[in-house]
């Protein structure tokens, strides 16, 4: 595992919050997904090692929780809320602007690699729905006027990047 | 009859011109004093004062407060855990998100006050994965308050040391569950626990005795210390105690968040007058109260029977409009007040439809260790999208009915329940809907909204 050294540190860190180092497997997953992008099969014998477990208690956790992916993902991550309230509001007319937008299907990366698309389950903010989460970024009343708008934008950061 | 004002006391500072989250906004508008009032008392002083208060968790259960810390095991020597559930999921509730982001100290006042009277010594919030936000600013927040003392050693200069850490789940409803959300601290997938016999209070976190309270309950613990019990209870109406706070989503002309004195406010002041009714040219054709999973009203249908009002019953007939907005009032009439979520479909909705996408939602969700629930959330999701997309039949409602009734009272949390209430209320209120889908399809626009 080639873990940034400040990733190392916040998970050595972290296993001192529980009495029991297993309780650290979600963050450790969280912490080697934010470096690393993914969980690699490599994450799962590591953490594994660290906190005392066998692979397989590592392994069940990773197919639990749906934000742990095996596979690397676009440079932006599209999660658009699925559930009643957003649809109710458009979210299903969202999220087919973004895979219009980035020429991909939900849950695929984007040909350019730019993107990742993805229904997800209530994001809580059901009051200013259609709601999209982007990488860490909670936007509001997605419709597919800002939809268009905010996959403009991202294109002109890939655009200046290159 | 005019809605009554709103009576913010958890929301008292949400959206405030001004007001920011970090500590010395909050100490500047009085923060912290009712913390260092609090540790200077009786620790079971605190508790009777949530027992008189009659404050009910704001979960989605209602389970009484002070009961619930009442049933710790206080005598097995082990450590007591505090657990905050900010794994805010149920849909159509986002009260939670706002208290995290904009007033994360208010809620770490109630965690540490509630955390003194059970002598607490370790806490944990779990806050769930699509906070990612939420989770830093709760991290810089106790950074915060441990500096200045109010976390960690020695509190307020105090014997009493209690720290605070932040979990963040990852994406599974189920962690909203209280012993799915135990397990899931362990390290484990959520698969919620057997019970009885043992609870939480008995044998929860490491199997120690353990708390689990709501985020909202927290804050309003804080209200209570400050206040003491007898003042909270008489905000609201009695046996629902203190406010609630709503959260209005779907078609209404201003969705949101509103608190109001429990059971003073009915649904139809709450969407008409708070909310400004229903859309442009537009007619409310039915809501679900409490989060997706309580059972939906329809609008035009009534409800009638007697009620305890004091000492006396007294004859009921409301129209959906007429329903005081409390745990007692919704829960006698088929539904529940839940988690506060209330979700509004008007006459463009297809029940068909938005009942496939609530499917679709709960057979995600099932942690998948029981077999009603794991199979029934799943034949149910199949069924309503092959209404929608494939072919429908006639006979999908009798079909559809057949597989909820076997869920409910046969799983080991009440997920089985959660998921098998949007089903069966959905075919008791719109089965006609069901039963004409076949025809209804035929006339669908092309371009109309989707739902699943």
């Amino acid at each position: 595992m080639n873990l940034k050294a400040e990733t190392l540190s916040r998970i050595d860190e972290v296993i001192t919050h529980y009495p029991v180092k297993r309780s650290a497997t979600l963050p450790l997953l969280h912490l080697i997904q934010e470096d690393v992008g993914h969980i690699p099969e490599e994450a799962i014998t590591w953490i594994a090692d660290k906190l005392g477990l066998e692979p397989i208690n590592v392994y069940e956790v990773v197919t639990f929780y749906p934000m742990f992916r095996r596979k690397p993902i676009g440079r932006r991550h599209i999660k658009v809320c699925r559930t009643l309230s957003c649809a109710l509001l458009g979210g299903y007319k969202t999220c087919a602007t973004f895979e219009k937008e980035f020429n991909t299907h939900c849950g695929e990366v984007s040909p350019d690699g730019e993107v990742t698309v993805e229904f997800v389950e209530c994001l809580a903010s059901c009051g200013t729905a259609p709601v999209v989460l982007i990488d860490d970024d909670l936007h509001e009343k997605v419709d597919e006027a800002k939809a268009k708008q905010i996959s403009d934008q991202i294109k002109a950061e890939a655009k200046a990047r290159k | 009859m005019p809605a009554p004002q709103q009576t913010r006391i958890i929301f008292k500072h949400i959206d405030e011109p001004g007001y920011s989250n970090d500590i010395g906004c909050y100490v500047r508008h009085g923060g912290y004093e009712v913390l260092k009032k609090a540790v200077t008392r009786p620790p079971q002083e605190l508790i009777d004062e949530v027992k008189k208060s009659g404050l009910r968790g704001r979960g989605g259960a209602g389970f009484p407060c002070g009961v619930k810390w009442g049933l710790v095991d206080r005598k097995s020597g082990k450590p007591i855990y505090l657990i905050v559930n900010a794994d805010e999921s149920e849909p159509g509730t986002f009260k939670d998100r706002y208290i995290i982001h904009q007033d994360p100290h208010q809620l770490i006042e109630g965690t540490m006050i509630s955390c003194f009277a059970n002598n607490v010594q370790q806490a944990y919030i779990y806050i769930r994965g699509e906070f990612p936000h939420g989770a830093r600013i709760l991290e810089k927040a106790l950074a915060e308050a441990r500096a200045a003392g109010f976390v960690g050693k020695n509190i307020c200069g105090t014997n009493y040391s209690c720290d605070i850490f932040v979990h963040r789940g990852a994406g599974a409803y189920i962690c909203g569950e209280e012993t799915g959300l135990i397990e899931s601290l362990e390290g484990k997938r959520a698969n919620p626990r057997i019970k009885p016999p043992y609870f939480p209070a008995v044998l929860g976190l490491y199997q120690c005795p353990t708390i689990v309270n709501n985020v909202e309950t927290l804050c309003h613990v804080k209200y209570i210390a400050e206040h003491g019990g007898e003042a909270f209870a008489k905000i609201g109406t009695p046996n629902n105690t203190g406010t609630r706070v709503f959260c209005v989503s779907g078609h209404v002309q201003r969705p949101g968040y509103y608190e109001f004195p429990a059971g003073t406010i009915t649904l139809g002041q709450l969407l008409h007058e708070i909310c400004g009714g229903p859309l442009p040219g537009r007619t409310f054709k039915a809501v679900i109260p409490g989060g997706s999973s309580a059972k939906i009203l329809r609008f035009g249908e009534r409800f009638k029977g007697k009620r305890k009002v004091g000492a006396d019953l007294v004859d009921y007939d409301w129209g959906v409009e007429d329903v005081p907005m409390d745990f007692d009032s919704l829960g006698m009439i088929g539904t529940m007040g839940g988690s506060g979520g209330v979700i509004v479909m008007d006459d463009s909705v297809n029940m068909v439809e938005a009942l496939a996408n609530i499917n679709a939602f709960y057979s995600h969700e099932s942690c998948g260790q029981c077999t009603p629930c794991r199979e029934g959330s799943l034949w149910m999701k199949k069924i309503t999208t092959r209404m929608v997309h494939g072919q429908a039949r006639a006979e999908d409602a009798a079909l559809l009915k057949g597989v909820a009734d076997q869920i409910p009272g046969r799983t080991i949390c009440a997920f089985g329940e959660a998921c098998s209430w949007p089903t069966q209320s959905f075919l008791a209120k719109f089965g006609d809907e069901f039963r004409q889908y076949p025809e209804t399809k035929k006339t669908k626009a092309a371009d109309s909204r989707a739902l699943v």
